[in-house]
């Protein structure tokens, strides 16, 4: 059969074959020995039509509750929020999507200059000098940044807060071991990380500190005084990973003095799509710029002297310096960099924070009206869009009860951490509504009994 | 800083006050914040983003993508790249709200249908690489390669051999190999390739000792030739105890042909994003799932997705043995929905017909081109080949300059320089996805170039000359690095 993706049909076959000079395709693959040849077919579905694979998928797709047949308060690293409609339509751009890594300055100029833009607001938002193209997610920019701090520090020790992402502490722990790095987890109380055990922890061999602004249950850490607790250590670093949208109103990392600071830009213009492909980021300073992982993209000029961008510092990289790169990363997520540039774009200086205080005005309604009512709310500190709800049940079993009611309840703590059983983290941003809010605290009050 | 022929960055579009957004009201009570915060955590300088108008960032990033090569903007025959058509459909179905508007936490009960999705994809491509199991959790092809070389690394830890701490690469394998090989915790060993192109049995004895974990190949390695001693290396490095990774970079040459199983390979990545149709999005992102035997099954990592015995999917974390987690959540989905939809419209007949035609155009193409160029390796090809430019080279022209003339005829230049053990290589990959009358243009274009080189060399020696930028000076922006824009 003649597929719409391959062009070639029976005469243009017989031309190329003469050219190359064999009477049939199957010489071409003589070179694979008998023996390992496959000689069935592949166990996969049959092909089917165009318009009956949308029809069945269409229906996959419907087996699933989302954002837009239910009202969603679950976060935990993963925001459902405002994408204006430009990102789609910018991205959907086949000039982009459909391009390779822009190795070719001369052709690539648009999606060298978008991710010299992308880095340029990465740092603007972090209060960092540099940032890199992009890093697969946040939680393995987070673990390359503590595999950078032992490189560059020659030092083994990590010690990493327990209240960053549980799944972020996870990817530290297998990166980790190919350096064979010591990670050291530090308590919480109250909801922040205990600042008397890192004291204590910290020492000469320590290589990085590693903290996350807001934290794991929306808490927002005191980096100034683990800045100052750092500081003490001539060489320890300081790695925050944070939510972008949270430094529209919170001082970012950089004005603590943090010395690299990843997360991941989903938060803007990125849908939740399961997990994934979101936009981790990597910013630094320039001290550590030639030990970045991954793409960057500097500004030059061209023979006339026009003003143009290419890829640069490639010898820190794996296609240069093979088993001495800085990391082995290669694809990265180049164009939902550019969506969060364009959502970046869109907001600009004022909607940055605009859509930050909203998340937190929200957030704050929500976390009174569970009190109001009757519900224990966690934790009393300074909150940036999540918040701790204690209920009667397993979260898991309300959940399920909630999806019957239309809602996407919160994230079940529990399943990481004993302590939390029956606490749900509840995620409120600037796309829900007051009623949404409020008809969601009266059900989960139905449903808690 | 900027001239006036410079094109704008978005910041020098800026003007205050002007909004290109609108968010939803502020319905609930405004509650004062900056008294629930220490004045030094409430930042005091807004982040310098552009303020402009939703036209104004259309135009730009409009005027931007008309500054970009793309596939559907023409051939780009970018080797060991896969630069194949991008299926629109595949575009709309990752946008069905059911698959684009999901979260990873949600209960499983609500997710059935992206489960089902990712299982039967999983399956799928344990199908076509002949592997028991397949991850999908793996981001890119690097981060594949690790993740493989994490599970070998756990297996041979598991049966004591601690000493196992090498990874052998081929002087030809692409620069993740090397880099993956130490970021996992090992030691890279280079073996050498022959005459032939192909990795050197002697070499491969020679470095294979008890401290083998594994050898990594790609079949057809980046010459495009295949490693027909396949067997025999098998049998070398299993019989000193280390394990075979297959790098997935070239399987679009040999589906259906042969699978990685077939050849003796313990592990396989593959690149979704290559192979199976996923946009390569300007850099990323891609998805790099990994496929293993039974008996590398317990260390992958978690989670995986199985199935009850009522058909109901579900995230299996009880895996004791596992490497762990590589990244949050499961994988770059958006992706994988993308390539199982490829999958979905090709079918069996249809992957074969793929690796068929891919390879039938390289033939084609290098059997044309052989006419003008240097052919260091002449033999059949799989899905690509690479040429050397010594011939023009003797005339004053370099490789890279015939690739920066072709910009001027409206393609993406082949991989350059790459593989590194050929000469002013060219590497030249077609796909299938291209037809017979684009390959002869591109031919022509290049026989053209050739002439030139020998009457007109300065033509080659300066180009582009049709581009929005001519050459760059890439020495500077290396040496002075300017990363970011900042206002005058």
């Amino acid at each position: 059969m003649q597929h719409r993706y391959i062009p070639m049909t029976d005469e243009d076959r017989q031309a190329m074959l003469k050219t190359i000079g064999v009477s049939s395709s199957d010489e071409l693959f003589a070179d694979i020995p008998e023996p390992v040849r496959f000689t069935g077919e592949l166990n996969i579905k049959p092909a089917k039509s165009e318009f009956e694979l949308k029809k069945e998928m269409a229906g996959l797709a419907e087996q699933n509750s989302h954002t837009q047949s239910h009202t969603s308060f679950l976060g935990a690293g993963v925001y459902e929020h405002y994408i204006p409609s430009i990102v789609d339509h910018v991205i959907s751009r086949s000039e982009f999507y459909t391009a390779y890594t822009p190795y070719q300055p001369e052709i690539s100029q648009g999606e060298l200059q978008a991710i010299f833009e992308f880095q340029t607001m990465i740092c603007e938002m972090t209060g960092m000098e540099v940032a890199n193209s992009s890093m697969y997610d946040g939680g393995t920019a987070l673990a390359e940044a503590v595999n950078l701090s032992a490189g560059q520090t020659k030092k083994k020790k990590v010690i990493v807060s327990k209240a960053i992402h549980p799944e972020s502490l996870d990817v530290i722990y297998t990166y980790a071991k190919g350096f064979n790095l010591d990670i050291i987890e530090i308590d919480h109380q109250n909801g922040l990380t205990d600042l008397d055990q890192l004291k204590a922890e910290l020492d000469d061999d320590t290589a990085s500190v590693v903290m996350q602004y807001p934290n794991f249950f929306g808490q927002i850490e005191p980096l100034e005084d683990v800045q100052s607790l750092v500081s003490e250590q001539q060489k320890t670093m300081m790695i925050v990973s944070s939510n972008p949208l949270a430094l529209g109103y919170l001082t970012p990392p950089g004005e603590f003095g943090a010395d690299i600071v990843v997360g991941d830009a989903q938060v803007f213009g990125i849908p939740t799509q399961f997990g994934g492909p979101h936009c981790g980021y990597f910013a630094t300073t320039k001290k550590l710029m030639r030990k970045v992982p991954g793409r960057l993209v500097g500004q030059t000029t061209d023979d006339e002297g026009r003003r143009g961008f290419v890829l640069t510092l490639q010898a820190r990289e794996q296609h240069i310096r093979r088993d001495k790169a800085t990391s082995n990363i290669c694809s990265n997520q180049a164009l939902n960099a550019l969506a969060s540039s364009v959502a970046m774009s869109a907001l600009g200086k004022q909607g940055v924070r605009e859509m930050a205080e909203l998340n937190m005005k929200k957030a704050r309604y929500a976390k009174k009206a569970f009190e109001s009512a009757g519900f224990e709310t966690l934790y009393d500190g300074p909150f940036f869009n999540e918040f701790i709800v204690k209920l009667n049940k397993p979260v898991q079993e309300l959940n399920e009860a909630l999806l019957q009611e239309g809602f996407i309840g919160g994230y079940d703590l529990g399943r990481d951490q004993e302590q939390y059983d029956h606490h749900m983290l509840v995620a409120v941003t600037e796309v829900r509504s007051k009623d949404e809010i409020d008809q969601f605290v009266s059900k989960v009050g139905e449903l808690n009994g | 800083m900027a001239n006036e022929q410079d094109f704008p960055v978005i910041f020098e579009l800026s003007k205050e006050g002007r909004k290109g957004y609108h968010l939803p009201e502020l319905d609930v009570d405004d509650f004062n914040l900056d008294d629930e915060f220490q004045k030094q955590y409430i930042r005091q300088e807004d982040p310098d983003l552009p303020e402009v108008s939703e036209l104004q960032i259309m135009r730009h990033y409009t005027a931007l993508s008309t500054r970009n090569h793309g596939v559907d903007s023409g051939f780009y025959p970018l080797g060991s790249c896969t630069m194949k058509y991008n299926p629109k459909m595949n575009e709309d179905v990752a946008r069905l709200p059911g698959l684009s508007s999901i979260h990873p936490y949600q209960p499983e009960s609500s997710v059935q249908g992206a489960l089902a999705l990712m299982y039967d994809l999983q399956t799928s491509l344990s199908h076509i690489t002949g592997m028991d199991y397949v991850t999908l959790q793996s981001a890119a092809g690097a981060q594949g390669e690790w993740t493989g070389l994490m599970m070998i690394r756990a297996f041979h830890e598991a049966n004591g051999d601690y000493q196992r701490t090498k990874v052998i690469v081929p002087d030809s394998a692409h620069g993740t190999n090397p880099a993956s090989a130490t970021v996992a915790g090992f030691e890279a060993v280079t073996v050498k390739s022959n005459e032939r192109g192909l990795v050197d049995l002697d070499d491969l004895r020679r470095v294979v000792d008890e401290q083998t974990a594994a050898l990594m190949l790609t079949n057809p390695n980046t010459l495009g030739l295949f490693e027909k001693d396949i067997i025999e290396m098998a049998e070398i490095v299993h019989g000193a105890g280390g394990r075979l990774y297959y790098d997935g970079a070239n399987l679009n040459a040999i589906m259906g042909y042969t699978r990685p199983v077939d050849m003796g390979f313990d592990v396989v990545h593959l690149n979704l994003h290559k192979t199976f149709t996923g946009p390569h999005g300007g850099g990323g992102p891609g998805s790099g799932p990994v496929g293993v035997t039974n008996e590398l099954a317990p260390f992958l990592p978690k989670p995986l997705i199985a199935k009850t015995g009522d058909e109901q999917y579900f995230f299996d974390y009880d895996r004791p043995h596992s490497i762990g987690r590589i990244k949050p959540y499961y994988g770059n989905f958006g992706i994988n929905v993308r390539a199982y939809t490829y999958i979905r419209s090709m079918g069996p007949d249809g992957l074969k017909q793929v690796s068929e035609s891919a390879v039938l155009n390289a033939n084609y193409m290098m059997r044309r081109l052989s006419e003008e160029f240097e052919l260091p390796y002449d033999q059949h090809c799989k899905h690509e080949f690479v040429l050397s430019g010594k011939n023009q080279k003797k005339m004053g022209v370099r490789t890279l300059d015939m690739a920066k003339r072709l910009l001027d005829f409206g393609y993406h230049p082949p991989t350059i320089y790459f593989p590194l053990n050929v000469e002013e290589a060219l590497m030249v990959e077609p796909t299938e996805t291209e037809a017979k009358e684009t390959l002869d243009e591109f031919v022509d274009a290049m026989n053209q170039i050739s002439k030139e080189a020998k009457e007109d060399p300065e033509t080659v020696q300066e180009a582009p000359h049709t581009t929005v930028v001519d050459r760059m000076d890439e020495t500077t922006a290396a040496r002075k690095p300017i990363l970011r824009y900042y206002r005058d």
